[in-house]
């Protein structure tokens, strides 16, 4: 038989062979970042010496400075929870700018059905319901929660996939119509006194407990199943995957309900943690949420990212606030970096493609 | 089992006010290899859009070995055994080789577990391997994504798609259009192996050369009709241009176009 083959080599199968992956190249920048607040301490003036991550004070038996590292993963565990939504909705090829206001929607619902009847002795001067939504089990105000961003989710998606309604537009009409939702549920009044099983969600490093296991979950999911695998398709190429006989509009839907229960599920968190619930709660968090993906690789046109991506994403923002904290620089300093940041990484994510076309 | 692979009865298909195909009937046998021939706009791509269930037909009937089919979607046409290669390859760029074989139909694993159960990568890994061989394509290393792959390449993969799931009938849609001297050569000789497999197939096709070099009979559409059904010994390449620019229709088809 005649060689017609224009590559080199055969049928081979090579599973060192397989191409670098982005990930690696986050978690790269993610220690530069660290050597450049670590190298910054060493050498400000005014720093003493201190050490970004490590412990050099001889008080505790550690390595590192675990208050710090802490503080770190849990100022973006709660928007980190919401990032693992939209990174199933941008991998898509979709943005789900709703996310924000759906965190103080659902914490305000949520609060109301976590009430505790007597506060201090005295009858709860804020229950929104009367007595009968008051001091019930847990599971109840999350479930509320919960099934309210399915509802929301299930609306974006379908407008979305079956209305034919741009993402960016759905999700932005969906983000007043959110906003509007948490000012209207009580009146503009903050909704305050959990039950303690309620605050349990939010306390101490739960947050991260629950951005972590959550993490896990849907990098199996995205990874290993058969929805991860057509939520790559569909944004890779939607075309062929129709043509292969997903049903493309039925899995949008169901990727704006995860993405949005997700998000539902944060605002849960961030009320326990809070004890109250806000209208005003979540300002940004969609953007912030949208930033850690795009810092974790995950491309704005879809078909290509990784939750591990947006975790790691998650970490270098985590990492600048709190680097921006300890160099006693502004907040609004923070901010700008952080947007050169974001910009800098579609760069390079630019840069990538390019590469490789 | 019947002997006839595909019937069509008065296939039609309206996009608006635009008569797309008009009443199309055709047959081909077990074994057989049809090519379609016509200008842009013929029908040819709409002929293969309703056998394949991409679209639903405004009427007519269409029968596989003998059982009428009416398709819902295409994955409904492909568990019924018609695998397409489509003119507009539908592969999904940032997925790998196995992954867009089995997209679609994976081989998966705790099924109970619904849409999100889980995929047997190994499985599937292996049937590709399986499937490459048996059409001998070749390509140096099946997880790397499709989009660093060469257009003959990624044609193969579409190609090998086919073959890898035993299948009652191919559908090519252009296969050879955008590759190269080389490319296309393989591409033909995978579609000759298909034909040593007494593989069915509909080659949908431009190239004068590839479809006498290829198949055993030669349809030719012309604005939405079928206008000639030709033996490829009986004719020429002339013949077939005569029928495809309207210089001559065929005598069952007069009064046709």
């Amino acid at each position: 038989m005649t060689d017609t083959s224009h590559g080199t080599g055969g049928l081979t199968f090579d599973k060192t062979k397989r191409s670098w992956p982005n990930e690696l190249n986050i978690l790269f920048a993610l220690f530069v970042i660290i050597a450049i607040f670590e190298l910054l301490g060493q050498t400000l003036p005014y720093m003493n010496d201190q050490s970004f991550l490590f412990d050099t004070k001889d008080r505790f038996d550690s390595i590192f400075n675990e208050a710090r590292l802490q503080i770190i993963i849990l100022q973006v565990a709660i928007i980190g929870i919401i990032a693992l939504g939209v990174t199933q909705v941008i991998i898509t090829a979709g943005i789900d700018l709703s996310s924000g206001p759906l965190v103080a929607a659902t914490a305000m619902i949520a609060m109301s059905f976590a009430q505790t009847e007597l506060v201090n002795g005295f009858p709860n001067p804020k229950a929104l319901f009367g007595i009968w939504a008051m001091d019930l089990p847990v599971l109840v105000p999350v479930f509320v929660a919960l099934a309210f961003g399915a509802f929301i989710g299930a609306v974006n998606g379908t407008f979305i996939a079956y209305m034919r309604i741009p993402p960016f537009i759905a999700t932005l009409g969906m983000f007043l119509i959110c906003r509007g939702i948490a000012l209207w549920w009580s009146g503009g009044n903050p909704i305050s006194f959990p039950t303690e099983s309620f605050k349990f969600i939010g306390s101490g490093m739960m947050p991260v407990v629950w951005f972590l296991s959550l993490a896990v979950i849907f990098h199996v999911i995205m990874r290993y199943t058969v929805y991860g695998k057509h939520t790559y398709a569909i944004g890779s190429n939607e075309e062929a995957a129709r043509m292969s006989g997903i049903n493309v509009k039925r899995h949008k839907v169901t990727v704006y309900m995860i993405a949005s229960m997700l998000a539902a599920f944060a605002g849960v968190v961030l009320a326990a943690k809070s004890e109250t619930a806000q209208a005003g709660m979540g300002e940004f968090y969609e953007l912030f949420a949208i930033a850690m993906a795009v810092i974790g690789g995950i491309s704005l046109q879809g078909g290509r990212g990784s939750i591990i991506g947006t975790v790691l994403g998650a970490m270098v923002l985590g990492v600048i606030r709190s680097g921006f904290t300890y160099i006693k620089l502004d907040g609004s300093y923070q901010l700008m970096a952080m947007g050169g940041i974001i910009i800098a990484a579609i760069l390079f994510d630019q840069y990538r493609q390019r590469n490789r076309a | 089992m019947s002997d006839i692979v595909l019937k069509t009865e008065n296939l039609t298909k309206h996009y608006g006010g635009v008569h797309a195909l008009v009443g199309a009937n055709f047959e081909m046998k077990k074994g057989e290899h049809v090519a379609i021939m016509g200008d842009n706009g013929a029908g040819k791509s709409t002929f293969v859009r309703q056998i394949t269930g991409v679209e639903q037909r405004t009427s007519g009937k269409v029968w596989l070995y003998g059982d009428e089919v009416n398709f819902a979607g295409p994955l409904d046409a492909r568990e019924a055994g018609i695998e397409t290669v489509f003119q507009t390859l539908a592969l999904a760029d940032d997925l790998d080789v196995p992954d867009n074989l089995f997209l679609g139909r994976e081989i998966t694993k705790f099924n109970w577990l619904g849409p999100f159960r889980f995929l047997d990568y190994k499985a599937m890994r292996q049937a590709t391997m399986d499937g490459l061989e048996k059409t001998g394509v070749k390509i140096p290393n099946i997880r790397n994504s499709i989009q660093n792959m060469s257009g003959g390449q990624r044609q193969c993969v579409a190609i090998a798609r086919t073959a890898t799931f035993a299948s009652k009938l191919t559908i090519m849609d252009e296969p050879t259009a955008a590759l190269g001297v080389q490319e296309t050569e393989q591409v033909e000789n995978i579609i000759r192996t298909l034909k040593d497999q007494g593989e069915p197939l509909i080659l949908v096709s431009h190239n004068m050369r590839q479809v006498f070099d290829l198949v055993d009979r030669i349809v030719v559409f012309r604005r939405g009709r079928i206008v000639a059904n030709l033996n490829k010994e009986d004719t020429d390449g002339q013949d077939v241009v005569a029928y495809i620019t309207g210089a001559k229709t065929g005598a069952e088809f007069e009064g046709a176009a």
